[in-house]
């Protein structure tokens, strides 16, 4: 039951990544971190968005859509801020490289024009169209979820921005003085 | 005309009354989660309005007879996500509110007080005054006022405030 | 021309869309704001003539007919109310970014601000162009969450109050529209206005009753009506001053054209509707006696909007085309006025550094243009004769003494009502042109949004306010045309069937 003198790892490290496999938030207070929520969320985070995009895509003909598509994804994210936000929230922010309101002005444009195009053949506005794409056929309103989903996406980075970090810092930086 | 069965009426009557009470409280923490509850009420009723419980309005999982009104649903999840968005701004405000007084109280409104209890030194608007007083302090009352003894009687902030 | 209708709703949308994209560039913003209300403004000029020589402009949203469908109508009513109301957005956008030039310098962009102020114009002219009780929901929910954000930005400890309480006093009205809707679908399956009035009509008394009471009360606290006005005077003064202009001249305007829409579609009375006419005295009275009791130039200015918004009640509880047609123009006139004043109510505090009419005095001296700004609308909300106030009067009094013995006695208090805020605009005048000059105050707080007494003004805020004089001038000028329309409008209210037709084919 004792470790053999040859092991080149120590016993309690055998089973160590090799890789990264927190994120790479910073953290100041270490003891806040959890381990397994980090963990988990590395494997959560991709699949969440993969989910998240399959409801965009059904949400013609079934329960889905680019509102609750964007929720989730929006949700992704949340569980990386939580995971990996700590208190500065930089984590998201620096890998995204995108501001979140032009995100959500990206989603309302594309939703905008996708509302407007119609006219350009004659037809209402917002009335969409089957249109056959490599065999596949899609709903010309497909563009107008994706408009809302990027809506969503940004709104709910822009809370975490505001709400989450913002409002940690505020917490920081006034310690001790709040009653 | 569409009718609810006993039991929803009374969840209904329950979050109703206690969400109107809730309003009524001085503390926001406690408007925010009686706005919640109302708020909850408001689209169970909505979505009762479309009449009793029946297959899921896809098509072709079910016969077209037997959906049910898919409209009422599609009204209420609009109402769901406007009341849930605004109730997060709510909470924003009242942590801002927070911040900035170190309550969460309701505040009376301090130039209504004020103008309640000034005696005018012009002789001249005495008469209206007095009706206009009466419409004045309308506002104040329904504001939820605990202890409008105390603020009469000028309490600490009350007085800072105007002198101010 | 169909497609002419989504315009006032999507255009301030996609300029909304772009000015969060171009959140660094901010003179890009600026221009993309005016650009758009100026479209908004051609738009809804091309409307008002469309539905004035062919009736209502119908589209259908997608393609979906009436009953099913979400449809915008712009038949004159809503066309004519569309058209003033943004000419007045725009005039305060002008204003509201010169002031933000002054206070901030040139290059301070806004995320929040240009987007949701277009956002709220948005919200303004979904709420005048929807056929559907539930878009009528989310016009509201688009204009009040937009007014929620302008009227806490920036905030300090004083504003903070009094937005929490108006977004809570909002919030419950929401949630009281919300059930309302769920109790009009409940018994009668439909929330197109259209389709409601036929079906309504084969509901119970007693059901159309409560149903006619809620929307009543849902829209009376919308538009500030006593005794549900109290969030009123507590809330807009402490805004910013083009805040409170916009929200003065427009938001209770919807909620009255809500109500007009909805009594005159739904729920037509067969006569005179006595409790409207019991409301609109009491909102008329007290509303002028709470003005005359204030000290703070804007709570007094609130006060007097909540007296006038006694008014249009007044020409909507004649319930007869004569009284519609009053309401309209009342709107029209007062949209313009009410706006005006507040934004020169903002001059003012900016030139004497406080809002207390004890602390004013001597202003005319001082700055003549003030003066004359203030004097012309001032007076125009009084009624005095070659004013648009005083043409909008006349055709409500017309309506009331061609009423009922009760229309009459309430046309009484109109013009009683007309004299109490006579009489406060003058004690403003008195009070704050003439009389010993005093030392303008400094800024208290430097850090808020509310920069007073810094007399850093600029030429286009003056040329906004100015312009709004200019425009409710126009309207005594082209009396005879406007009132002409309106009387078509009331005509049009009161028949339902152009409407109808228009709506249901």
């Amino acid at each position: 039951m004792t470790a053999t003198p040859e092991q080149k790892i120590p016993f309690e490290q055998w089973d160590a990544p090799s890789g990264e496999w927190t994120l790479p938030g910073a953290c100041p207070v270490r003891t806040n971190r959890t381990l397994l929520l980090e963990a988990a969320t590395r494997f959560l985070f991709p699949v969440v968005l993969v989910f998240s995009v399959y409801l965009l895509i059904v949400g013609h003909y079934a329960p889905g859509g680019g509102f609750q598509g964007g929720l989730t994804a929006g949700l992704a994210f949340v569980l990386r801020y939580i995971a990996g936000g700590g208190s500065e929230g930089v984590e998201i922010g620096s890998r995204l490289r995108l501001r979140p309101p032009v995100l959500m002005g990206t989603g309302l444009l594309l939703a905008m024009i996708t509302a407007f195009a119609p006219v350009l053949v004659g037809r209402p506005v917002l009335s969409s169209a089957k249109v056959s794409f490599l065999g596949v056929e899609v709903v010309s309103s497909l563009l107008l979820d994706v408009g809302v989903y990027l809506l969503i996406i940004g709104v709910v980075l822009d809370l975490l921005r505001s709400l989450g970090s913002g409002i940690e810092r505020d917490a920081e930086a006034g310690q001790g003085e709040r009653p | 005309m569409t009718t609810i069965n006993i039991g929803m009426a009374v969840v209904l009557a329950v979050l109703y009354s206690v969400g109107f009470y809730l309003l009524m409280q001085r503390s926001l923490m406690r408007i925010l989660i009686g706005i919640v509850v109302l708020g909850h009420g408001a689209n169970l009723l909505l979505q009762l309005a479309g009449g009793p419980p029946a297959r899921a309005p896809v098509l072709g999982t079910a016969p077209p007879a037997e959906f049910a009104d898919p409209l009422p649903q599609a009204l209420a999840l609009t109402a769901i996500v406007i009341t849930f968005a605004l109730t997060t701004y709510l909470l924003a405000l009242g942590y801002r509110s927070w911040v900035l007084t170190g309550h969460d109280e309701v505040q009376d409104d301090l130039e209504d007080r004020r103008i309640a209890l000034s005696e005018r030194p012009d002789g001249a608007m005495e008469e209206d005054t007095e009706g206009a007083d009466e419409d004045t302090e309308d506002p104040g009352s329904a504001a939820a006022s605990n202890e409008p003894a105390e603020i009469a009687t000028g309490g600490p902030d009350a007085s800072s405030e105007v002198s101010r | 021309m169909s497609t002419l209708v989504t315009l006032p709703v999507l255009l301030p949308i996609l300029g909304a869309a772009l000015s969060v994209i171009f959140v660094r560039q901010a003179t890009l913003q600026r221009l993309i704001g005016i650009v758009v209300l100026v479209a908004v403004c051609v738009v809804a000029a091309v409307l008002l003539v469309a539905a004035d020589r062919t009736g209502p402009v119908v589209v259908e949203l997608g393609g979906w007919p009436a009953p099913v469908g979400i449809v915008l109508v712009a038949d004159r009513l809503s066309a004519l109310l569309l058209l003033i109301s943004t000419v007045v957005t725009l005039a305060v956008l002008v204003y509201a970014i010169d002031q933000r030039i002054s206070d901030y310098g040139r290059d301070t962009a806004s995320t929040t601000f240009h987007p949701i102020f277009l956002l709220l114009s948005t919200g303004v002219s979904l709420a005048y162009l929807t056929g559907d009780l539930f878009s009528l929901f989310v016009a509201f929910e688009i204009m009040l969450a937009a007014s929620y954000v302008l009227i806490t930005r920036r905030t300090n400890a004083e504003r903070i109050r009094s937005g929490m309480t108006y977004v809570i006093i909002s919030l419950t009205s929401s949630l009281l529209f919300l059930t309302t809707i769920a109790l009009v679908y409940a018994s009668t399956g439909t929330v197109n206005l259209a389709d409601l009035a036929g079906r309504v009509a084969a509901l119970p008394p007693g059901l159309r009753t409560l149903l006619s009471m809620l929307t009543i009360v849902t829209f009376g606290i919308k538009a500030a009506m006593v005794p549900l006005h109290f969030w009123l005077p507590d809330s807009y003064p402490n805004a910013p001053a083009p805040v409170t202009a916009l929200f003065a001249g427009l938001l209770t305007k919807v909620g009255i054209y809500a109500l007009l829409r909805t009594q005159t579609l739904i729920f037509p009375g067969d006569g005179p509707s006595a409790v409207l006419l019991v409301l609109a005295v009491l909102t008329m009275v007290v509303g002028a006696l709470g003005a005359l009791a204030q000290n703070d130039l804007n709570r007094l200015l609130s006060f007097l909007l909540v007296s006038h918004i006694g008014f249009m009640l007044f020409g909507l509880a004649v319930d007869d085309a004569r009284g519609a047609a009053g309401t309209a123009l009342y709107i029209v006139h007062h949209i313009t006025v009410q706006a005006t004043l507040f934004l020169v109510s903002g001059l003012i505090t900016r030139r004497t550094g406080t809002v207390s009419i004890d602390q004013m005095g001597g202003l005319a001296r001082r700055s003549p243009v003030l003066a004359v700004l203030f004097a012309v609308p001032a007076l125009t909300l009084a009624g005095i004769p070659p004013t648009s106030g005083f043409v909008a009067k006349l055709a409500l009094l017309q309506a009331g003494a061609a009423g009922t013995v009760g229309t009459v006695v309430v046309a009484g208090f109109v013009v009683l009502a007309s004299l109490l805020t006579l009489w406060a605009v003058v004690r403003v005048w008195i009070r704050v042109f003439w009389g010993a000059d005093k030392e303008p105050l400094p800024d208290d707080d430097p850090h808020d949004e509310l920069v007073i007494g810094t007399s850093k003004t600029s030429a286009p805020m003056y040329v906004a306010s100015a312009a709004l004089v200019a425009v409710s001038i126009a309207i005594a000028a082209a009396a005879g045309p406007l009132s002409a329309v309106t009387e078509r409008a009331g005509a049009d209210l009161i028949a339902r069937v152009p409407y109808l037709e228009a709506v249901l084919g």
